[in-house]
């Protein structure tokens, strides 16, 4: 637990999120208007998208089945049973003048998130409840000067939105939990958790309190915090802003702020009084929603190996660090790409190979792993070459980089380069030979050292044979000739 | 032979095209001739005689090539409360100012898949928000019918009141209404014809304007009991596009009539007795119970205990359900805009400009009623009392197999009687909402004079989906009432 110093004594931040995912699925969550992100305004807009008079909403079933899904994933309660509700206010990007939502009867009920903490163990988070709900449009107020344009296109597109207990108590686990969060979505592919295009976006509830208080103080929601690093920014200022007021012994609004990524400060939007009073209501253009117990069932039985479990099969079956395991299993692209390199081979190396190389130039070239001119099948075959002794490990940093480059297989490039270890005995005699002769007063110096001294000195000897032989020279076989040599 | 054209009914049409004995192009002629003299009801806000015309030749060729559809050239009046593609669609609203909807009501979709021609589209109370069709942007309705030796224009009824008036004057041989309270059976009891509302679900509510959601239903309005089953089995069905309409087959109704009533169990109501109701109509209600008796059915005494909620719960559900329906009227997408200096100025303008005072009315009723802490006093309360009502009658239904009641407390009113009390408006559907409530389906037949010549209906309450037990004892009704009286003001 992280704890904030203040003037008067250090202090607790108390936060819980509302997340709102986008759900994956062709069609929106009421009209057969499609949901493709980045299409030209108001081209995915049907008439109940527009509230056109007479229009009504019908519920699209694969919506229901991610949710669901979802539900499942975050080990919670399925409500066979749930209501829309209407949340009625008025906004140019809102056409009905009211929002489809879920108020007191949600489709998903209580649920858990395991966190694993920096330094190792886990925390768990609760999940309150998930609902189904549709998501406005967008004002465009950059269009014209006195004018403000309304793209339609998001308008009515699913939304889940997952809120958490008031379980977490730094910016860091808020992070922690929603980087879990996106990483259980992406698994299931209920929602591609991409906050950069908006299909996650995040409210933040925070209060602050005296370390050792068990009452909750006044709490403040964030609106509409668009990246991990924004919630981070956006807690911290908030979390000192409170503590600052309650420390000159003020007290705290219960209001809405607005998050200022700009300015990295947080604003306030309305008051408690100023709230909208929504006036929820049973849609009575939808009737309830009904599960059948069996197809949430069969939901249940398609899910796919989630992270907390993968990761902890990967320390079984593989023996990894935990820290490996957790970074591989973050995304299924990555846990698949290593387990694909790691059958039939050593586990551990190839774990150090996806994590450190791959990884080192995915992140430097901004490419997907699936667009990677390495894949997983080039990458095996380059530790099958080590394994084998074709090549040392110093080498194959060499062979992968131009594999990176070309899009090579290894064998490849080491016949065409040349870069076939060297094993024979008598070769690696000759080279240590020669290394020797011509750096003759460096082995009187080392011939005149005690034990410690040598050991130190012994290093530089490998390299200078490693340079003549361009590194193809056995390492081991160098090692053992030198030890015999040096002794003299 | 103009005369005789306008007269027939649904099914003598029917009859009269497949013999050869008139052209849908005559019907259609002969029925736009009648709108035209007319005029002066203001039953219509949209004529569509072209359309009409060009409907009725296509008719004709499907006549002759022997490929009739079920409504081949029988000439209907649509409410204009349903959207009909590229004509104007107003729900007698200002706010709708030039809307011409890009798509067409599944209801009506349905009636020109079967042949209907549209002769246009019939005035109403605005937003179905009325039982005298005088709250409408485009001037009242005048019923076609007075009262003896008095000229005075009487309402048509409402909501659905040019539909009424154009079904009664001749002018249309059948018209679609919509009831959300009693807006196609208080109408049709004003006028003297056969209005049917069926059971919540049965009929598409897509592409019909929405004023209360969970109680809105479309109907047909005809001159005869035949006539509503044989229009109502093309409005009916279920539609993909409406999650509250129901997935069950749609019945030919009109095979269910002539079968008589021998056996039936009516129900009749004690609590229907109400105070100040005219004594000519509890005259006329047990004239019906006596009809039926004649005809073999057996009356049986009942209660509904909670009849003297249904007209609070009702005036707190169908406006909290309004209020949010009327939110997209906002003036950014379609219809009227009065532009403002910001946003929430043009919200305000457009809306304080383009609706009437009796929508403004529900508007404000409802969005208090679902207020922060007013919901729980009023709407869930009220939909306490509409379980209840439901409930009277699921257990009136254990003992019997239709109710009969009065359609309304009167018979129809002078424009203007009433306007200055809304709550004496209110009362109009004291006998309908109920109704509404259950879901049930009714339907109001014409049975008898006033005692100053006005038309009087009696109402038939029937089982969830059982239109058919229905129409079999509205026709019992029919048959032995007799009903032959037209309005002087008929075409």
């Amino acid at each position: 637990m992280s704890l904030i110093d203040g003037r008067t004594g250090k202090w607790e931040t108390v936060l819980g999120l509302e997340v709102h995912a986008q759900v994956v699925s062709a069609a929106k969550l009421f009209s057969g208007a499609a949901t493709k992100f980045g299409a030209e305004p108001n081209t995915q807009v049907s008439f109940v998208d527009a509230a056109f008079p007479g229009t009504l909403p019908v519920i699209n079933r694969k919506c229901v089945e991610q949710a669901v899904r979802t539900g499942l994933g975050l080990k919670a309660k399925i409500n066979l049973r749930s209501v829309f509700d209407r949340k009625n206010y008025f906004y140019p990007d809102l056409p009905p003048g009211y929002q489809i939502s879920q108020y007191t009867q949600p489709i998903v009920g209580n649920g858990t998130v395991t966190l694993d903490l920096p330094g190792g163990g886990t925390r768990s988070v609760g999940i309150t409840r998930l609902h189904l709900e549709q998501d406005a449009g967008k004002s465009l107020h950059d269009q014209s000067p006195g004018e403000t344009y309304v793209d339609l296109n998001r308008a009515g597109v699913a939304l889940m939105e997952i809120v958490s207990e008031p379980d977490l108590r730094s910016a860091e686990e808020a992070a922690a939990y929603l980087r879990k969060l996106s990483s259980i979505l992406q698994y299931l592919e209920t929602c591609d958790a991409d906050m950069e295009k908006g299909n996650l976006r995040c409210d933040v509830n925070i209060s602050v309190r005296k370390a050792g208080d068990t009452k909750l103080g006044t709490r403040c929601e964030i609106k509409n915090v668009n990246s991990v690093r924004h919630v981070m920014q956006a807690i911290e200022y908030e979390a000192r802003r409170q503590i600052e007021i309650l420390e000159d012994g003020g007290r705290i609004d219960q209001e809405t702020r607005l998050f200022d990524a700009g300015r990295g400060e947080t604003r306030s939007m309305r008051s408690k009084e100023e709230a909208h009073d929504y006036r929820y209501f049973p849609d009575p253009d939808l009737v309830p929603l009904v599960l059948d117990p069996a197809w949430v069932k069969r939901i249940e039985e398609s899910l796919p190996e989630l992270p907390d479990a993968k990761k902890a099969r990967f320390l079984r079956d593989y023996g990894l660090k935990d820290q490996d395991a957790g970074v591989l299993v973050a995304e299924r692209e990555s846990a698949d790409f290593f387990e694909a390199v790691a059958k039939g081979r050593d586990a551990k190396a190839a774990a150090n190979w996806v994590i450190g190389d791959f990884f080192g130039h995915l992140n430097k070239s901004g490419l997907a792993i699936g667009n990677a001119p390495v894949d997983a099948r080039k990458l095996g075959e380059l530790l099958d070459l080590i394994a084998d002794g074709t090549i040392s490990g110093r080498i194959a940093k060499d062979v992968f980089a131009l594999m990176w480059q070309t899009g090579k297989a290894p064998a490849a490039i080491v016949a065409e380069k040349g870069l076939k270890q060297v094993t024979d005995a008598g070769e690696i005699e000759r080279e240590v030979d020669a290394a020797l002769a011509a750096l003759a007063p460096k082995v009187a110096e080392y011939r005149a050292k005690d034990e410690a001294g040598r050991a130190k000195m012994f290093g530089f000897f490998v390299g200078q044979v490693m340079k003549r032989t361009q590194g193809k020279a056995n390492p081991a076989a160098v090692n053992e000739l030198l030890r015999k040599k040096l002794a003299g | 032979m103009t005369g005789a054209l306008t007269d027939l009914t649904v099914a003598e049409t029917r009859a009269g095209l497949k013999a050869g004995k008139f052209s849908a192009l005559e019907v259609a002629r002969a029925h736009i001739r009648a709108m035209e003299k007319a005029r002066g009801l203001n039953a219509f806000i949209t004529e569509t005689p072209e359309r009409a015309l060009s409907d009725a030749a296509e008719s004709d060729r499907r006549i002759a090539r022997g490929e009739a559809r079920p409504l081949e050239g029988v000439p209907l009046a649509i409410k204009d409360l349903f959207c009909t593609e590229g004509v104007l669609t107003t729900a007698g609203s200002h706010i709708l100012d030039g809307f011409k909807p890009p798509y067409e009501s599944t209801v009506t979709a349905q009636l020109w898949r079967d042949g209907a021609v549209m002769l246009g589209k019939t005035n109403m109370d605005e937003f179905a928000m009325g039982s005298s069709t005088t709250t409408s942007y485009y001037k009242p309705t005048a019923n076609p019918w007075t009262r003896r030796g008095d000229n005075r224009m009487l309402v048509p009824g409402g909501s659905s009141g040019g539909s009424s008036a154009a079904v009664a004057a001749r002018i249309a041989a059948a018209a679609t209404g919509t009831d959300t309270g009693g807006s196609i059976r208080q109408p049709a009891s004003f006028t003297g014809i056969v209005g049917m509302k069926p059971t919540y679900g049965r009929c598409s509510r897509w592409g019909i304007v929405a004023f209360a959601s969970s109680l809105d239903q479309a109907g047909p309005m005809t001159r005869t009991v035949r006539d509503a089953a044989i229009v109502l089995r093309s409005m009916a069905g279920h539609d993909p596009k409406d999650s509250t309409s129901v997935d069950a087959p749609v019945p030919d109704y009109e095979r269910a009539l002539g079968k008589g009533v021998k056996g039936l169990r009516v129900g009749i109501p004690r609590e229907y007795r109400v105070d100040g109701m005219a004594r000519e109509i509890d005259l006329l209600w047990q004239q019906g119970v006596a009809w039926l008796k004649d005809a073999g059915a057996e009356p049986v005494e009942i209660g509904l205990p909670h009849t003297k909620l249904a007209l609070p719960a009702y005036y707190i559900i169908a406006p909290a359900e309004a209020s949010s329906n009327l939110a997209r009227y906002d003036g950014a997408r379609f219809g009227l805009r009065v532009p403002g200096k910001s946003l929430t100025d043009m919200y305000e303008s457009t809306r304080a400009a383009g609706f009437g005072k009796e929508v403004r009315r529900r508007v404000m009723i409802g969005t208090y009623v679902l207020s922060a802490g007013y919901y729980d006093a009023y709407y869930l309360r009220a939909q306490r009392v509409r379980a209840l009502i439901a409930r009277d009658f699921t257990q009136a239904f254990d003992r019997v197999d239709v109710i009969l009641t009065p359609t309304a407390p009167s018979a129809a009113f002078a424009v203007g009687e009433k306007a200055d009390d809304p709550i004496a408006m209110y009362l109009n559907d004291v006998f309908t909402v109920t109704v509404n409530l259950a879901g049930l389906p009714g339907i109001s037949v014409p049975a008898g004079l006033s005692a100053d010549g006005l038309p009087l209906g009696l109402q038939l309450i029937g089982r969830a989906f059982d239109e058919e037990t229905l129409f079999r004892a509205a026709e019992a009704v029919e048959k032995a009432a007799k009903f032959t009286a037209r309005p002087a003001g008929a075409a």
